[in-house]
């Protein structure tokens, strides 16, 4: 194993520490170059090993996180191979952005699983172990896959697709051109392509720009809001969002098809599913239908179940109560403002699940509920895997490397090399944007050739 | 049949006599083996049925390799061609591509010559029919009329020729190429040993009578002023001839609107031909289809050879009726008056699915048995040979008890084709492209030898001189490359006028020899004023140097991929891993790596539908 990998190695949210593992030959190398200590003087490399050591993360002159390091190395660690852990201040962001600094400075995003792999292939693991980690890999990978695909926009995904369609015709006009140089000429090509190398620059940098700002992918505990007609869900939706501290990411603007709120409660992110659902008809399961309501709930990592308390429970009630269980809920007791024709007691007991009581209309028992959502959240009942961040950080590496390939391209033109020079960086720009959609190179050039440029005899 | 046949022993039997059979009946050979050849006509061996060219990008690199290697072709060839280019010279080194047009007569003629002069080897005219396996392994052949050969090992050369028919319009013809004889039992055998055929298909243009041709109306192609041999054994001195021209002219609206208006009488879209035609060679009507919005396209005259005034129409393959023909033909300029002395026509052939083979072509089934040429699926004299050898050689080494010899990826085009052929979903005849090797900036035609004569060297194909001089010649190269990197010129007059001189930016300060051959406007050669220390080289030690020098970023670059690329290659899989007992693996995968058994890991991954997650799982399943 020559490359040295990281990976946030804490289900992200399940605590207020997060842990940024990284394993391989380079890691002290890796590890100094972004690590400060207080005074500023020490080296990683020549502290002894399994040692832990107070200081700071730094991206260049950005202070990123204060942290402790612990060294350990090789081969008396988990993978079996020089390992450093960072043990950061939690919190999403923060998580990520350490990552972030230590993938630009020389670690390779870990595939799923590859920390268990790494140790077993070391001899760290028994070899009983061989099938378990084997189920970890493979189910890890397909997890890692559909949170990859489920990330990514519609639009972003349209974007990559179109600069690769635009890459792949462009190496394949070159290939052709090589292949049979009788046929088709490259005169005067170098400035065409100079030009669309610019636009797709230009294109790729914007893509991680919005990536920065997290537009790209959709982060954040999945949540919907459940509750018969007229239970209050708009309200309290229109509460939390409308909130001071809350930060709304209004991403509907730019596709049609995305239905979601985001709100930030001190660092926590919730992703609000169906809020047009919630906000249009006021009635969820109504208007998407049973089934797919049910789905949405089993997607879900929490289910907030708003309860007018003011009128009996009745079949709606009872079904949203079933789709409940074996989920994370919490179940809001809303207008406490009025009269109460539910006993709530009865209702924690039949739910099974934290009730709140809130009265969204005179907005109250909202600072209950985020406490109640934090707890959760700290404690670990609610975590979403971290997977998640690892595709993430996965397109943001492969958008970085495929605009890494075209300055390769842009500099090759400047310095007037050879065409098929072009390509070879072509090619890989072309395929480190299919590893965002998913997309594995085959037999695309050589499809692209024969379909758009006539060859041969 | 009478009780009575004729039996005889040989180490091996090459069925085939074309650039397949050829190479691998010269290899087995040379290498000592006793040999037999057979052909259903010797006078058509290293027959050239279709276009009269060797080389050309990518397959100029193959016959380079195969050179490299200790093959024949490249040899061949620079005794016999009548034209020679180096194409794309204005590219970047990696692609400049040989190709030379051929005496088909005199190409055949000279490989006979070099077979019947060949120790060990026996040529021989006859229909193999049926091939005899004891338990799982190849003990000999038997002939049309009944002689068994036992033997050790059979290489399949058949190209085209299994259950072959030609057509053109609504004539079909059940022979092989150019009237020959087909070879119709084979085929049968080869099913009854659970080996599946697939049917393919390709074409050829008609030949013209050259005096009927008015080159006035075409344009005149040189070849190069100064010929570059095909051969590293050959020199250079040798191939400076008087060369023959080629002949460029176009297609038109009428040559296209003759060809819409009798689409329904192509064989090809009445559903009459049922093979799988090659993408990159269509026919013309295919051409006119696809490409509807191009309203000329571009027609090459080629000499067939001195021998006769026969001319190749490149750029006009067709299976239309022989009345369209006519009228297609004579709508192009230069050809009103043309008179066909071979009409075009598509042929239909039987071949294996090649995933049937280990990369030492040796058929994963039947122990002994190898197969090369387009009979593995693949198109061209040069893709042919490159397989015919490496059969060859691993039929010899097999026998010999060697390490058979397989070429990866990274080390030559040859490895690419034979890995693309055993590897991937293949449904059509498979031609080499420049773009089917990702490190191309190292499988240069100009470094094969350096890349190939050590390996020619350990099978037995290549001399020990040979073999020294290729030692002294790395040596040179990296003793150059050394001191370039080391020799410094400062700000001096005679550097700066040299730079000024060929728009080179001036030095502010000093630097080394090196750093300038690195800028695109300056050479090795150009520079060569201001190095007052260089040593008297060979040209090719001095294109090696220049090239390593100056595209060194980029080298060394793929260099680091190769090294990747060795890692998984170099974890082999064992012949009898059963996948069904690596758990989680995907149905797919589990499928797919059954139908392949690659060989290592490194196979495995560029198989299609396997995926890096089951990569992983593999590794952990084998690294237990």
């Amino acid at each position: 194993m020559s490359t040295t990998i990281a990976a946030i190695s804490t289900a992200v949210s399940s605590s207020g520490i997060g842990i940024i593992r990284i394993s391989g030959p380079e890691s002290m190398e890796v590890i100094d170059r972004i690590y400060r200590s207080k005074n500023g003087k020490k080296k990683i490399k020549e502290v002894s090993t399994h040692t832990i050591h107070y200081g700071y993360i730094y991206d260049k002159d950005e202070l990123i996180d204060e942290v402790l390091v612990m060294i350990m190395k090789a081969p008396r660690t988990f993978t079996g191979e020089d390992t450093v852990e960072i043990d950061c201040h939690g919190g999403v962001f923060t998580c990520k952005k350490v990552l972030e600094t230590v993938l630009k400075n020389g670690a390779k995003i870990a595939e799923p699983g590859e920390f268990t792999k790494r140790a077993f292939l070391n001899g760290r693991l028994d070899l009983s172990q061989a099938e378990a980690v084997m189920d970890v890999i493979q189910s890890k990978n397909e997890y890692a896959l559909k949170s990859s695909m489920e990330q990514l926009k519609g639009s972003v995904h349209r974007a990559i697709k179109e600069i690769r369609s635009k890459l792949i015709y462009h190496i394949a006009y070159i290939e052709s051109a090589l292949d049979d140089p009788e046929h088709i000429s490259l005169d005067g090509y170098a400035e065409e392509l100079d030009s669309v190398v610019g636009d797709i620059q230009f294109q790729i940098k914007h893509l991680l720009d919005t990536a920065e700002d997290g537009k790209i992918m959709q982060e954040g505990i999945k949540t919907v809001i459940l509750g018969k007609p007229n239970a209050g869900k708009s309200s309290l939706l229109n509460l939390m969002v409308g909130e001071e501290k809350a930060i709304v990411t209004d991403i509907a603007g730019t596709t049609r098809d995305i239905l979601e709120e985001y709100i930030s409660l001190h660092g926590i992110t919730l992703r609000i599913i169906d809020t047009a659902g919630i906000r249009d008809t006021e009635d969820i399961v109504e208007k998407i239908g049973v089934n797919r309501a049910k789905q949405i709930a089993d997607d879900a990592d929490l289910i907030l179940f708003v309860v007018d308390s003011s009128r009996k429970m009745d079949e709606n009630d009872e079904m949203i109560i079933e789709m409940l269980q074996n989920k994370n809920a919490i179940v809001l007791y809303n207008k406490t403002d009025l009269e109460s024709a539910v006993d709530i007691e009865m209702l924690q007991e039949k739910t099974g699940h934290p009730v709140i009581p809130i009265s969204a209309k005179e907005e109250r028992g909202i600072d209950e509920l985020e406490e109640k959502i934090r707890e959760m959240f700290f404690t670990g009942n609610i975590s979403f895997n971290d997977e998640v961040y690892i595709t993430n950080a996965r397109h943001k590496e492969a958008l970085r490397e495929a605009l890494e390939s075209l300055n390769m391209v842009e500099k090759s033109i400047q310095m007037g090399m050879p065409e098929d020079f072009y390509s070879i960086d072509l090619m890989s720009a072309y395929e480190n944007l299919g590893k965002i959609t998913g997309e594995s190179v085959g037999e695309d050039l050589v499809n692209e050739i024969f379909s758009k440029f006539c060859m041969g005899k | 049949m009478s009780g009575k046949t004729l039996t005889e022993n040989y180490d091996v039997v090459v069925v085939g006599a074309g650039h397949a059979g050829c190479e691998a009946s010269l290899a087995c050979a040379r290498l000592g083996l006793s040999t037999i050849m057979f052909t259903v006509s010797v006078d058509s061996i290293a027959l050239m049925p279709c276009n009269p060219n060797i080389g050309g990008s990518s397959k100029g690199h193959l016959v380079k390799e195969l050179d490299a290697l200790g093959g024949e072709m490249g040899k061949n060839i620079d005794k016999t061609f009548i034209q020679s280019k180096m194409l794309n010279c204005s590219k970047g080194p990696a692609v400049h591509s040989l190709r030379a047009q051929a005496d088909k007569q005199a190409y055949s003629n000279e490989m006979r010559k070099t077979l019947e002069n060949t120790e060990n080897l026996t040529v021989k005219q006859g229909e193999i029919t049926e091939l005899l396996v004891e338990n799982n392994e190849i003990v000999g052949v038997k002939t049309y009329s009944g002689a068994t050969y036992l033997c050790k090992a059979v290489v399949l050369c058949t190209g085209t020729y299994l259950k072959a028919r030609c057509i053109y319009g609504d004539i079909s013809n059940y022979t092989g190429p150019n009237g020959l004889q087909a070879a119709n039992y084979l085929t049968d055998s080869l099913k009854s040993l659970g080996i599946e055929m697939r049917r393919f298909k390709t074409g050829t243009p008609a030949r013209i009578a050259g005096n009927s041709i008015d080159y006035s109306k075409m344009e005149e192609q040189f070849g190069d002023k100064k010929v570059v041999p095909f051969s590293f054994s050959t020199n250079p001195e040798d191939v400076q001839i008087e060369q023959k021209s080629c002949w460029l002219t176009y297609t038109n609206e009428k040559t296209h609107e003759i060809i819409r208006a009798n689409l329904d009488r192509s064989p090809l879209y009445s559903g009459m031909i049922e093979g799988t035609g090659p993408r990159y060679c269509p026919s013309i009507e295919d051409k006119v289809v696809r490409f509807a919005d191009k309203n000329r396209h571009q027609v090459f005259i080629e000499p067939e050879g001195l021998y006769t005034n026969e001319m190749y129409i490149g750029g006009m393959s067709s299976s239309l009726p022989e009345d369209v023909q006519y009228a297609m033909y004579r709508s192009v300029p230069g050809l009103e008056n043309a008179r066909i002395v071979k009409n075009a026509y598509a042929i239909e052939y039987d071949c294996i699915n090649p995933r049937e083979l280990y990369p030492t072509l040796e058929f994963k089934k039947i122990k002994g048995l190898f197969s090369a040429g387009q009979f593995n699926g693949s198109s061209g004299y040069e893709e042919a040979a490159a397989q015919g050898l490496i059969a060859g050689i691993n039929a010899a080494m097999e026998i010999k008890g060697q390490e058979q010899l397989i070429l990866d990826r990274s080390e030559a085009y040859i490895g690419v084709l034979i890995d693309d052929l055993v590897t991937k979903e293949n449904n059509e005849p498979y031609r080499m492209m420049t773009s089917r090797a990702e490190y191309r900036l190292l499988l240069r035609q100009d470094n094969a030898d350096l890349r190939l004569r050590k390996k020619g060297y350990q099978v037995g194909l290549i001399d020990e001189d040979t073999y020294q001089s290729i030692l002294r010649k790395e040596e040179l190269i990296e003793q150059e490359i050394a001191r370039l990197e080391q020799a410094t010129v400062g700000t001096s007059k005679e550097v700066q006028e040299l730079l000024e001189k060929h728009g080179s930016t001036l030095l502010k300060s000093g630097t080394t020899l090196a750093e300038l051959i690195r800028r695109p406007e300056l050479t090795y050669e150009i520079i060569k004023p201001i190095d007052k220390n260089r040593p008297e080289l060979p040209w090719d030690v001095q294109e090696q140097v220049d090239i390593n020098i100056k595209y060194d970023g980029y080298i060394k670059r793929q260099m680091k991929q190769v090294e990747q690329f060795k890692k998984l290659e170099a974890k082999k899989i064992p012949e009898n891993i059963d996948y069904s007992k690596v758990g989680s693996l995907r149905i797919e995968a589990r499928q797919k790596l059954e139908a392949y058994r690659p060989v290592s890991i490194g196979q495995a991954s560029r198989i299609s539908g396997v995926s890096p997650a089951d990569i992983s799982v593999l590794l952990v399943y084998l690294g237990g």
